[in-house]
């Protein structure tokens, strides 16, 4: 992947994550604040595909973010460059985004 | 002349390594850091290596790391870096040092080119003169935009004061980015498809931050992070296919 396409994944991941991250603080606030019960909370995220988009473009998003954040940090402070670092930093993001989207995905199908 | 003197150290040594030597200057009135190590060299120390040409801040060979920040030394008042009359003189940071204040300005310079950092005329890509003059309209958004980044006098003042630089040897750096940003914008170049491409990347404006210490620095108020911005935006719009 070249630079611009990193750069543009980067930058549009983090204004999905923006508004992502307080969409999910807000939930986060509202159900402990509620006293809402896991029963409560698999009632509302069950079958709720809107949830479930949400949590899995969230999660996608997270993963793509942090691996991109990540390789850069690792080039300047570690000098971890090259191709095999790029592959790793690629699962990490594909493994970091499908936990995610498992979890979403566990919410909705419970 | 008052009796006051400065208290000067000076990092003496070269490529394998070096130490701070002190010295004891007279203070004058309107005194430059680099009149400071001229007088060092001249009254002190003659085999002190240190470089600078033209004193009046056109030709960009005088800048050192001064109390820790790179300045060009001419138009470096003393007054106004040391006012407890304490200096301490480095070579530039991020280049490797020949000897004592002199760095080898050549890997700067190098990723000039490598950054297509020269005019490569649209109207005559054999080299023969054009037949006619270019008329670049002044008030042109375009001038106005390579305007902004033109002054640049190659001083390395950014280059040394680059946390990517030192992060990452391969960095074109500030001043190699700013110009390729003014020839990006002259419309009588022809290399620009090139040049993008080789200004992109982790090695050219894509690793910047943008934490901007190269724009705080110029001695010149150039905006070489604002240049970088503009590579970047055009190589987004590019990368749309616009």
């Amino acid at each position: 992947m070249s630079g611009p396409q990193l750069w543009m994944l980067q930058r549009g991941s983090a204004m999905l994550l923006a508004l992502g991250v307080v969409v999910h603080l807000v939930t986060i606030m509202v159900a402990v604040r509620g006293g809402l019960s896991a029963a409560e909370i698999l009632a509302r995220t069950r079958g709720n595909a809107a949830w479930l988009a949400f949590y899995a473009a969230f999660a996608l998003a997270a993963g793509l973010h942090g691996a991109i954040g990540l390789r850069a940090i690792a080039a300047e402070w570690l000098g971890w460059r090259g191709r095999g670092f790029d592959l790793a930093w690629m699962a990490v993001a594909v493994l970091t985004a499908a936990l995610g989207i498992r979890a979403a995905y566990g919410l909705y199908s419970a | 002349m008052s009796e006051k003197t400065l208290e000067v150290s000076v990092w003496r040594g070269d490529a394998t390594g070096g130490a701070f030597a002190r010295y004891r200057v007279p203070t004058q009135a309107n005194q430059s850091v680099l009149d400071v190590v001229t007088h060092i060299q001249r009254e002190i120390e003659p085999d002190l290596a240190y470089r600078f040409s033209c004193r009046v801040g056109m030709c960009g060979s005088c800048a050192m790391e001064v109390n820790g920040r790179a300045r060009w030394t001419c138009r470096t008042h003393v007054s106004r870096v040391a006012a407890d009359g304490v200096l301490e003189l480095r070579p530039l940071a991020n280049l490797p040092v020949i000897r004592d204040l002199a760095t080898d300005m050549a890997p700067f310079f190098e990723k000039w080119a490598r950054a297509r950092g020269s005019f490569q005329p649209k109207d005559s890509l054999t080299g023969e003169v054009p037949h006619d003059f270019a008329v670049v309209p002044p008030n042109s958004q375009k001038r106005q935009a390579a305007d902004a980044g033109i002054e640049c006098i190659g001083c390395g003042v950014c280059y040394a004061s680059c946390d990517i630089v030192a992060w990452n040897p391969d960095y074109l750096g500030p001043a190699a980015l700013n110009r390729a940003w003014t020839l990006a914008n002259d419309v009588r170049d022809g290399a620009n498809k090139a040049r993008l491409a080789a200004v992109a990347g982790d090695a050219g404006c894509h690793a910047c931050h943008s934490t901007q210490s190269c724009t705080e620095r110029c001695p010149k108020q150039i905006d070489p992070s604002g240049s970088i911005a503009g590579l970047k935006r055009s190589l987004f719009w590019g990368a749309l296919g616009r």
